[in-house]
């Protein structure tokens, strides 16, 4: 375990910005945090967690995929990938790197995305613990211990100081670059920390909710309960729920005309609206009640059966606080959730 | 007066359901927290007084519902409403939007809304939020003493500048303390007119980049109630999940502020409900402020049927190269 005094954190995070592109929450004018690269003078947010998750790094709201350019009658493809640097995500809280395995599992299954791929392969994940979760957190729920964070390196920070220590050879070279301000140290205060944590995390008031009755199989059980209809009511299908989610990854591709050629781009997509998955033969969800399902079953049910029983939501607590209408997947799950096979 | 409760309002609800006057009723329903209220339908004195709730945070303005439910509901459906809530409830009417012989309307009065945001932005770990004379106490897991938040520094942005509208197109208006007016809802517009355009550039970059282009704003909007939003339209070249640079994303906004301009009550769901807290009602308190200077005053919803100033011709009205004319000799 390495210590860093808090007085020189600055001066680790310009020697890793000398090397790296280094992207770490940060306060915004609006009072909420978000992922900004860090420039000298930034600072470290406080905030538990971001509006926007960290999955924008690896799956970005928008891309290019290639571009093509007429000229006459041949046409050249032309790349336009960009995802070939080393990049520091720092600040990541434990349920954001459960999403990236999450994520992994759709994008890295054969064939495998090769955009994610790469932009895993270049990005080093700093975690950090989650000293006050919030009442929406509910990380818990799915295993997930925010004492215990993964990703390359993982953090603990103390009143006067960050404790570092690397979980793989790409932390080793990470915590390598700052080694000039880091001491070996006892974990003694690293655990008192986490027995702190999870003090809170029982007292949390979601403490107690389990996924323990979703799960593979279940489609049959829950497909057409009576409950979706009054969960789904005042749903305003806006995908705030989806945009905000570390786990959600749906896409959709499209060719855009540059007037000499054509750029292929992807973007986010939200099972919440209403031409997602669109085909020739018309939309398969007509109403919001079957969209807002989707969301939902595919993160508790199918998902978990396509993947182990590994469940997509990892209950940081987004889509609660997010939501316009104050509709979730607790509410859903707590909705659901007791009813028992006949 | 004292200030309306929840059991008012639901037991007022719960006789005329029993009564037989209306088949449905629409308010919000308590949630997981103090905080998180969310709009519902409930058919039975039983719903309404295992769920039902009316605190500072039943923020939400319910009559865009009344569009989609006076459609595919049979039966009479009672809807609350705040004063502010009433405008686009009248609005909607005169778009011919909602089926007025469907609906039982009845006004609720308002002593101010919360921001659940403003009020979760400083304290982690809500256990509890209870009201007090003069605010609230929030009560968190960090700290034995619930922390305080006045009244005023809690309030809804629409709130801040009420302007104590009474009730309006209701059939039954429940009594009870209402809140006082305050601030000029155009200071923030004359301090955004005042800026260079550079600093109203940097202002606006600023906003509008942490947009999610999740829609929120438009969704919940009483006046935006297009079968199919253009910017849904996967052939319409300017899907908005899609936006293919910023600027679309700036374009969106922009438009569809012009498309409200005249219709806009100035309701504030917009604001309320963005997951980035951009302050969209600023676009649309411009476009308010510049139709009141350029034709008069006007009030989108203040009453059923009137034209508004934007669809509606007077050989008095301005010319463009006037508008421009008098924006620079106020300028000047
Ligand atoms: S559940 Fe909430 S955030 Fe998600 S689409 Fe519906 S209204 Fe929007
Ligand atoms: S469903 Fe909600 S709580 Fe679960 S991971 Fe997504 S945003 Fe977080
Ligand atoms: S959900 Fe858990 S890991 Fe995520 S921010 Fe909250 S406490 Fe931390
Ligand atoms: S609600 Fe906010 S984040 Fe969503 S589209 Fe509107 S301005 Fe953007």
């Amino acid at each position: 375990m390495r210590k860093l005094s808090l007085e020189n954190l600055n001066l680790a995070f310009a020697s890793i910005a000398a090397k790296y592109p280094l992207y770490l929450p940060q306060d915004n004018s609006a009072g909420d945090a978000e992922y900004k690269k860090w420039e000298q003078g930034a600072k470290w947010s406080d905030k538990t967690n971001t509006v926007k998750s960290p999955k924008d790094f690896f799956f970005p709201q928008t891309e290019d995929l290639m571009a093509f350019q007429v000229s006459g009658k041949s046409i050249d493809i032309i790349d336009t990938r960009k995802e070939s640097e080393d990049f520091v995500v720092f600040g990541v809280r434990a349920c954001d790197v459960k999403s990236f395995e999450v994520l992994d599992n759709v994008f890295l299954t054969e064939p495998a995305d090769s955009y994610y791929a790469s932009r895993r392969e270049h990005g080093i994940i700093v975690s950090v613990a989650c000293t006050r979760p919030l009442e929406t957190c509910f990380c818990k729920a799915f295993s997930i211990d925010p004492s215990e964070p993964a990703g390359d390196v993982s953090c603990y920070k103390t009143d006067d100081s960050l404790y570092l220590s690397a979980n793989t050879e790409k932390g080793e070279a990470l915590l390598a670059v700052i080694s000039e301000y880091t001491e070996e140290a006892d974990d003694a205060a690293v655990s008192k920390q986490k027995e702190s944590i999870n003090k809170i995390m029982d007292r949390l008031p979601l403490a107690s909710l389990t996924p323990a009755s979703f799960g593979g199989g279940k489609t049959k059980e829950f497909f057409d309960a009576p409950e979706w209809k009054s969960l789904s009511e005042a749903c305003l299908g806006c995908g705030t729920c989806t945009f905000v989610c570390p786990t959600c990854q749906c896409y959709d591709i499209k060719d855009f005309k540059t007037g000499s050629g054509v750029i292929r781009y992807r973007c986010w997509d939200s099972c919440m609206y209403s031409e997602f998955t669109k085909m020739s033969a018309g939309q398969p969800r007509t109403s919001q009640l079957e969209r807002f399902r989707q969301r939902f079953m595919h993160k508790l049910v199918y998902y978990p059966e396509n993947n182990n029983g590994l469940f997509s939501c990892v209950g940081c607590g987004r889509c609660l606080s997010r939501c316009p209408i104050h509709m979730n997947i607790v509410k859903v799950m707590k909705a659901l959730g007791g009813k028992k096979d006949e | 007066m004292q200030k309306v409760t929840a059991k008012t309002l639901s037991g007022k609800a719960a006789s005329l359901l029993n009564a037989g006057e209306v088949k449905y009723v629409l308010g919000w329903k308590k949630g997981e927290f103090d905080y998180d209220i969310t709009p519902a339908l409930f058919e039975s004195a039983e719903e309404l007084e295992k769920d039902f709730v009316w605190n500072d945070f039943s923020c939400a303005n319910l009559s865009k519902y009344l569009i989609k439910y006076t459609r595919s509901l049979s039966g009479k459906i009672l809807v609350f409403l705040k004063p502010c809530d009433t405008f686009s409830f009248n609005q909607l009417l005169t778009e011919h939007r909602i089926d007025r012989q469907k609906v039982y309307a009845v006004g609720v009065p308002c002593s101010g809304m919360a921001d659940e945001k403003k009020i979760r932005e400083n304290a982690d770990g809500i256990t509890a939020i209870s009201e007090t004379e003069e605010g609230y106490l929030v009560h968190t897991l960090y700290s034995d003493a619930p922390a305080f938040i006045s009244k005023e520094e809690a309030l809804l942005e629409k709130c801040l500048s009420c302007k104590g509208w009474a009730h309006i197109a209701l059939d039954e208006q429940i009594e009870g303390e209402v809140f006082a007016p305050s601030a000029d809802r155009f200071d923030q517009v004359k301090a955004l007119e005042n800026m260079t355009p550079d600093e109203r550039y940097h202002f606006w970059q600023n906003e509008l980049s942490r947009c999610i282009r999740c829609n929120a704003c438009r969704d919940v909007c009483p006046a935006c109630t297009c079968e199919k939003c253009v910017f849904d339209n996967p052939n319409s070249g300017v899907e908005n999940k899609a936006a293919a640079n910023s600027f679309e994303e700036k374009m969106f906004h922009i438009i569809r502020a012009f498309h409200v301009a005249g219709r806009c009550t100035d309701c504030g769901e917009c604001s309320r409900v963005c997951p980035q807290k951009i302050p969209l009602h600023l676009l649309n308190r411009k476009f308010i402020n510049d139709i009141d200077s350029f034709y008069g005053e006007y009030q989108a919803g203040l009453d059923e049927g009137s034209r508004a100033p934007l669809v509606d011709y007077d050989t008095g009205d301005l010319e463009p190269s006037q508008v421009f004319d008098w924006r620079d000799g106020q300028n000047a």
